[in-house]
């Protein structure tokens, strides 16, 4: 069932990858990005589904915050154009914060939530933001006789 | 010792410094590679990754060139007279808009249009696992479309099979470039570069500074001939005075026609949300008067297309040219037999298996020309590896030349059967025999595989 890590250490040190997931985007509402919040069957017995469902919905907010098309993003665009766009240089533009921000908020989650459950998110900007992969971990010292299957029991606690 | 499973974590959640000491030897044994170096995409990088071109540069020197020429010449032999005759503000201008044509030109040449990274092993299993449905044994061109709503409206999504990806919408893939391109406009020769989501903006800069440059050239130029001749010489007495001017706007009148014609057209995509592909396609445009035909991107006003599509956020690389490539690729095959047995089912087995052993085998072949950006799929199969025997040689020569030549038309070098290899068809089909034969103590050469047999969709690595 779950595994039980205090964290990431813990986790790298004691674990072995079973599995990973990717969440898929989600492009109904055009090319903006948004991921599914559809809940993954092989998390069932990982983490609860609010928790998921949670993580996913604040990242679709963040990245809707990236690329929202306002105010600041016009004057940044017009900023830009009068200096031939060469600002891109000097200044961190907005996405580029936000994406920071993104950053520090997957890897407090990854502490705080999934890694006590053996699982590890990676920032979907490492893969292109095609998706967001979820590896799914399980504990070494009880998974030794297992094959084949993601949902094996690996019950001992640490 | 294990470093299989440090892989897949994200590297910002590790501490600084690598802990094994396996990796240590690893790392003084292998420099330290940035990501660019090991880019699959047919792209040159320049000052270490900060700047990037496509391998074909076409006609950028030549556009550099006339634009140069044209307002050196401008300025050395019509600015004075006119000078002297209007206003200082001629070279002024003038001078303000080459500045802005020039740095326009070099970001849009040099940025990364919005190329998406290739899909690592895991994922393009994943997402051959998800189309495979029926799980029917017989072979079957496997269904490469995807059907989904933007706005209500069903767009297609193609697999691109070289980035073994379904396409996002409005992403095309590059034959020049052999890049996926997010929001793909075109192939500038001109410029030397793909045309995308990341650099429209500023090549529609260019164009538009250009068309105005061009313009007020050749109306300078004809001032200047026009006052000259009015002083009381004759037409061919002014242009002999002054021959720049004759070259300077033969120039501009053939630019003009081109350069306005390109910025109107672009200012027509731009004010309705459209690429050049798309228009070229007909993608929205084919059943006009059909409800459901529209374009599923437009914002429906044209203030906010352009608005969006000029002065949006600036969206950021997705392939992290200067990042470092992990150290974990080159995985020696000493640990291999130290790596447990991953927890996969036997479909994604076989299919990792084969992709990324080969990966890791044809590395350790081609030590050199080690392809980078896969690191997941390929030491935790390798015990995989040890089992699955080698494909007799002549079953393997046709597939990857047949899946080449079906799936790579456009592409004079034909990928083999991983991912990211640069290498040609030969080193494919020798990698895999010496390769196993390193792998394995005793390699069975005669046994076919009945994972593989079993399992038709790993078709997207041996068939089309």
């Amino acid at each position: 069932m779950i595994c039980h890590f205090h964290n990431l250490q813990e986790l790298r040190h004691s674990a072995s990858l079973a599995n990973k997931v990717f969440i898929q985007r989600d492009y109904s509402e055009g090319t903006t990005c948004k991921f599914q919040t559809k809940f993954p069957i092989e998390l069932e017995s990982r983490i609860e589904r609010t928790l998921f469902e949670d993580t996913v919905k604040t990242l679709n907010n963040f990245y809707a915050e990236a690329e929202k098309i306002g105010g600041q993003s016009y004057l940044e665009g017009c900023l830009a154009c009068t200096t031939a766009y060469l600002i891109f240089l000097c200044i961190e533009t907005r996405y580029e914060k936000v994406l920071k921000k993104i950053a520090n908020y997957i890897q407090e989650q990854n502490e705080k939530i999934y890694a006590p459950r053996g699982l590890v998110i990676t920032d979907p900007i490492e893969r292109g933001m095609r998706v967001i992969e979820i590896s799914i971990y399980e504990d070494r010292g009880s998974c030794g006789s297992s094959s084949g299957s993601s949902s094996v029991s690996g019950s001992t606690a640490r | 010792m294990r470093n299989c499973e440090y892989q897949q974590i994200d590297p910002r959640t590790l501490t600084v410094t690598p802990s094994t000491a396996q990796n240590q030897t690893e790392k003084k044994s292998q420099p330290v590679r940035r990501k660019w170096e090991v880019f699959p995409g047919k792209n040159r990088f320049f000052c270490d990754g900060r700047i990037m071109l496509a391998r074909q540069s076409g006609v950028l020197p030549l556009t550099l060139g006339l634009i140069v020429v044209t307002c050196g010449l401008f300025f050395a032999f019509d600015c004075p007279f006119l000078v002297h005759h209007l206003t200082v503000f001629i070279p002024v201008i003038a001078a303000v808009l080459f500045v802005f044509v020039t740095i326009s030109l070099l970001w849009t040449s040099f940025t990364d249009p919005g190329i998406l990274p290739r899909a690592t092993p895991d994922e393009a299993a994943d997402i051959e696992k998800q189309i495979d449905t029926s799980g029917s044994s017989t072979y079957r061109p496997p269904p490469r479309t995807k059907e989904i709503l933007i706005n209500q409206q069903v767009v297609k999504l193609k697999y691109c099979f070289t980035c073994k990806m379904f396409r996002p919408p409005r992403t095309s893939h590059c034959s020049l470039c052999d890049n996926c391109v997010e929001r793909f406009d075109h192939h500038c020769p001109w410029v030397g570069n793909c045309v995308g989501k990341r650099n429209y903006r500023f090549f529609y800069s260019f164009i538009i500074s250009l068309s105005f440059l061009t313009s007020f050239i050749f109306g300078c130029v004809i001032t200047h001939i026009t006052l000259r001749s009015q002083a009381g010489k004759s037409l061919v007495q002014s242009i002999q005075e002054s021959p720049a001017s004759v070259v300077e706007l033969v120039i501009c009148f053939f630019s003009i026609w081109s350069i306005l014609g390109l910025s109107g057209f672009h200012t027509y995509l731009v004010a309705s949300n459209l690429t050049t592909n798309e228009d070229i396609k007909g993608s929205w445009s084919g059943k006009r008067g059909a409800e459901d035909s529209g374009n599923p991107y437009s914002y429906n006003n044209i203030i906010t297309n352009c608005c969006a599509t000029l002065c949006g956020p600036m969206p950021p690389s997705l392939i992290d040219r200067r990042g470092f490539v992990p150290p974990d690729e080159a995985v020696p095959a000493a640990s291999a037999s130290e790596i447990e047995l991953p927890l996969f089912t036997a479909k994604n087995d076989a299919h990792r298996c084969t992709q990324s052993t080969k990966d890791v085998l044809e590395r350790m072949v081609h030590s050199s020309d080690i392809p980078g950006l896969c690191p997941h799929g390929a030491p935790k199969t390798t015990p995989l590896g040890l089992e699955v025997p080698s494909l007799p040689a002549p079953s393997m020569e046709p597939s990857p030349s047949a899946l080449c030549s079906q799936q790579h038309a456009h592409q004079p070098a034909p990928l083999p059967c991983t991912q990211f290899s640069r290498s040609r068809e030969k080193d494919s089909v020798q990698s895999i025999n010496p390769a196993f034969r390193l792998a394995l103590p005793s390699p069975s050469l005669s046994r076919t595989s009945l994972i593989l047999g079993d399992t038709p969709d790993i078709g997207f690595v041996l068939r089309p």
